[in-house]
């Protein structure tokens, strides 16, 4: 605990305590359905960076724990009537245990094996759920209009889920600061820089790979189930986007994987880029091209992230950028 | 249901050596230089389109345009290794797979403001071919044949020539090949150019019997991934058993389930072979 | 008192017989020194010890306790800390928690502030204390073999591991590395080492065991090692070592 008082970790946790409550005072919609996907985006590529970013394994699958623990978690929403808290919590914790599953057997496999062996996973999970009658196959769910009735009507509850998704991320920023704080951090650090010297030095890798892999699950699957209660209904196509997974990636490596603000810096950079380029006349129809020469430039000649590359050329931001 | 069967099971054969022909283009990438080209699915629809404007624009005969393809994507495939490939070629494997992936977005942007996305297709049809229950368009026959006389130009290239003898070189250690004087930069970038002209080719043929967009690649692409898998990845000649078996696999499962259960045996398979044998179900090591 | 008894472990790769009914003990507070010819199966053996692969036959007895087969962090929690040959520093973590990583999952299993100040000491007994904060990656080789020695120590084990930390150091980086061994030694810590460097490792060893194909041929104190007439057959397949041994 005393190490998240560190300010490298305080900072990001401050910015995103104060974004939200200023857009939660400010009171427009418009705002608010922006910073949903901003804050959303930065939940996910945080959650992603503790396997990626601190463990090292790149995972092209991390779409489908929002996938799982969503559609899991609408499930329990739309047929079962349970409330919105319980059913995100309990749709993290469905994409955590399918996280424990799936990394029992998956972890095993190294490198370029595990990203293919990743977006397989998520590939068979989007065939399987619109073959799935009780997830609606591939029409998906829907919520009747009666249910936001219990959360005050339907402005009240876009702004319930805000503030969920708000707080969401808030805890996701925590935990991805007292894994890199802590002892098990080091281990997984360790398990980043060389897997087998890390064992001979006493890390029990697979049960501490298994484990980063089940907390970087449990947020994406309550992301989800917030961000399909927002729209009123899921389905396959929306919930397990590859190509989303991938953005994801391209988030963590922007701002700097490995560290705590980073993958916030990238969610919100790379989001707002893309915002830019979809409004403007002139990127409108290139903003795919656009974004993707930037993203080659990044990877070119920035490896190391924004942060990386402050913290390489400005020692004495170390502190501050964690 | 016999003839069914067969009917069904050979569709799925003749479509699985052009699913083998497009993933052995992955797979030689991969085996000589450890990278994944996540831009290979948009390369596959750049053989489609340029198929599809060698016909209409310049009245070119579609068999005729895949020989400009290939030369085409032989060209990208050098132009793409060295802007984007060559300075990752040693990071860790996320630098390349998002730099080939940045390429990606860098084709489909491209492709999607200058075509659109409503799908086209190239008006060719040369007749079928019946036998008993068997009905094949000719157009996929053909398809087939290509697939196989390119496996055949691959391996002699790769076996035969002074080049093909350096990628094998490079693909087996390249540091070892660079003492021996081999010129390893430019053999990768001729591999890379090699992979991309196997995927568009197989793009070129693809659209000559089935309707396409920008974004067809990338169910190829995921094919791709599964039959390199299945074949063990770095080996092309697996790639085309792996492709076989993947075609077969589509011909068979919908007799006995729904056809939309297809993709789920296909990737459950696909992460139960890398579980089990990662080498492939013929790997060698 | 004994520390390590190695009983009759054998090791086969496919058709490759990397060990052979190699036995031998080890006492507490001894240097061992472990030689032979390349690919005699010295490192092969470290690699069993600490339980990297197990053994086919044979088995570790560890203080006690038989550990064979166990998976290396396990052994590791058991008191043997290893230090390769080719070094493996974890090149974006700081010499300090390179250190500390020993010290959080080694035998100690300390907690992170603890492990850090623990590190002190043991980056001042190597050494490299001025460079605490410095990134790993940026050592040079010397300084990396040091970190590797600390990270090793920064376990406490009870047994180190030593594979060639001497090769490629220069003569006056040989005899400081040799002085820090015996300073780990006096501290307590029991030490089997695999060295090239046969000058160096006949002065500082206790006792040496040679292995040749995967067979212990000789054991003993290090003169009569060095006269043994098989030990000098088996080093004559390689005329350097022949050399090097026989100035030694």
């Amino acid at each position: 605990m005393r190490n998240l008082l560190r300010l490298g970790y305080l900072l990001p946790v401050v910015l995103i305590l104060i974004w939200g409550l200023v857009v939660i005072i400010h009171g427009e919609d418009t705002l608010r359905e922006k910073t949903f996907t901003l804050l959303m985006f930065v939940g996910m590529a945080s959650s992603l960076n503790i396997l990626l970013g601190y463990t090292g394994y790149v995972s092209f699958g991390h779409i489908v724990f929002f996938g799982l623990g969503g559609y899991f978690g609408f499930y329990l929403l739309a047929q079962h009537d349970w409330s919105l808290i319980p059913a995100s919590l309990a749709g993290g914790a469905m994409s955590a245990v399918i996280a424990g599953l799936l990394g029992v057997a998956v972890l095993r496999l190294r490198g370029a094996y595990f990203a293919l062996a990743t977006i397989g996973i998520n590939e068979a999970a989007r065939a399987f759920v619109t073959n799935f009658g009780p997830f609606g196959g591939a029409t998906g769910l829907y919520v009747n209009f009666s249910v936001y009735e219990a959360y005050g009507g339907a402005s009240q509850a876009l702004w319930s889920t805000f503030t969920c998704l708000w707080i969401t991320a808030l805890a996701t920023i925590i935990a991805s600061a007292l894994v890199k704080g802590s002892r098990f951090g080091l281990g997984l650090m360790a398990i980043r820089e060389d897997e087998d010297a890390a064992m001979v030095m006493g890390v029990k890798a697979p049960q501490a790979k298994t484990l980063a892999f089940m907390i970087s699950a449990f947020f994406p699957g309550l992301i989800g189930t917030l961000y399909f209660f927002k729209n009123g209904n899921v389905e396959p196509g929306d919930a397990f986007h590859l190509h989303m997974s991938i953005e994801l990636l391209v988030m963590v490596m922007l701002g700097g994987q490995g560290t705590v603000f980073g993958p916030m810096l990238g969610a919100v950079t790379y989001e707002g880029l893309r915002g830019y380029l979809l409004t403007s006349p002139l990127f409108k129809s290139l903003h795919l091209a656009v974004s993707g020469l930037f993203l080659l430039i990044i990877v070119l000649f920035v490896p190391a992230g924004v942060v990386g590359w402050i913290r390489h050329r400005l020692p004495i931001t170390r502190r501050l950028l964690e | 249901m016999f003839s069914h069967l067969l009917s069904s099971l050979s569709d799925g054969l003749v479509l699985g050596f052009v699913y083998g022909l497009a993933a052995m283009g992955l797979s030689l990438i991969w085996g000589v230089m450890a990278v994944i080209n996540l831009a290979h699915g948009p390369v596959i629809a750049l053989g489609m389109f340029t198929t599809y404007l060698l016909f209409y624009q310049a009245g070119l005969n579609p068999y005729l345009a895949i020989v400009v393809v290939a030369a085409l994507g032989l060209l990208f495939g050098l132009v793409m290794y060295g802007a984007a490939v060559h300075r990752v070629i040693d990071a860790p494997h996320l630098s390349s797979l998002l730099s080939t992936f940045a390429v990606n977005m860098i084709i489909i942007g491209i492709g999607t403001a200058v075509f659109t996305t409503s799908p086209r297709n190239i008006d060719f049809a040369i007749g079928t071919l019946n036998l008993g229950p068997i009905t094949i368009p000719l157009t996929r026959l053909v398809a087939a044949l290509g697939a196989v006389l390119m496996t055949v130009f691959l391996y002699s290239f790769l076996y035969l020539t002074r080049p093909g003898k350096a990628i094998r070189a490079v693909a087996n250690n390249r540091e070892a090949a660079e003492l021996m004087g081999i010129p390893s930069s430019a053999i990768l970038a001729l591999s890379f150019g090699l992979g991309t002209m196997l995927a568009a080719t197989a793009g070129a043929f693809i659209s000559t019997f089935f309707p396409f967009t920008i974004l067809s690649g990338f169910p190829y692409e995921l094919k791709s991934f599964v039959i390199c898998v299945l074949g063990g990845l770095g080996h092309p000649l697996g790639a085309l058993v792996g492709g076989l078996i993947l075609g077969g696999l589509e011909g068979l499962v919908p007799i006995f389930m729904p056809v939309s259960w297809v993709p789920v045996v296909e990737f459950s398979l696909f992460v139960l072979v890398l579980l089990v044998r990662p080498t492939g179900l013929f790997g060698a090591k | 008192m004994t520390l390590l008894q190695v009983q009759g472990i054998t090791k086969r790769f496919g058709g490759l017989q990397a060990l052979s009914e190699v036995s031998f003990t080890l006492a507490e507070g001894e240097i061992l020194g472990l030689i032979g010819p390349n690919g005699a199966g010295k490192t092969t053996l470290f690699n069993v010890l600490n339980g990297v692969f197990p053994p086919d036959k044979g088995r570790v007895i560890f203080r006690g306790e038989d550990i064979t087969g166990l998976p290396p962090y396990e052994v590791a929690r058991k008191g043997i800390a290893r230090a390769y040959q080719v070094v493996r520093p974890l090149n974006d973590l700081t010499v300090r928690e390179n250190v500390m990583v020993g010290g959080c999952f080694g035998r100690g299993c300390l907690s992170l502030g603890r492990a850090a100040q623990e590190a002190e000491g043991v980056l001042a007994l190597v050494g490299l204390l001025d460079r605490a904060d410095q990134l790993a990656g940026s050592l040079n080789v010397a300084q990396k073999k040091r970190l590797e020695l600390a990270r090793a120590l920064g376990s406490h084990p009870y047994l180190l591991l030593l594979d060639e930390v001497l090769a490629g150091l220069n003569p006056s980086e040989i005899t400081a590395m040799l002085d820090t061994i015996q300073q780990i030694r006096a501290s307590g810590i029991t030490i089997l080492m695999i060295e090239h460097v046969m000058q160096a490792v006949m002065t500082v060893s206790d006792r040496v065991i040679v292995l040749d194909y995967g067979e212990v041929i000789a054991e003993g104190l290090p003169q009569e090692v060095v006269n043994n007439p098989q030990v000098i057959e088996a080093y004559l397949g390689d005329p350097k070592m022949a050399e090097r041994l026989l100035q030694g």
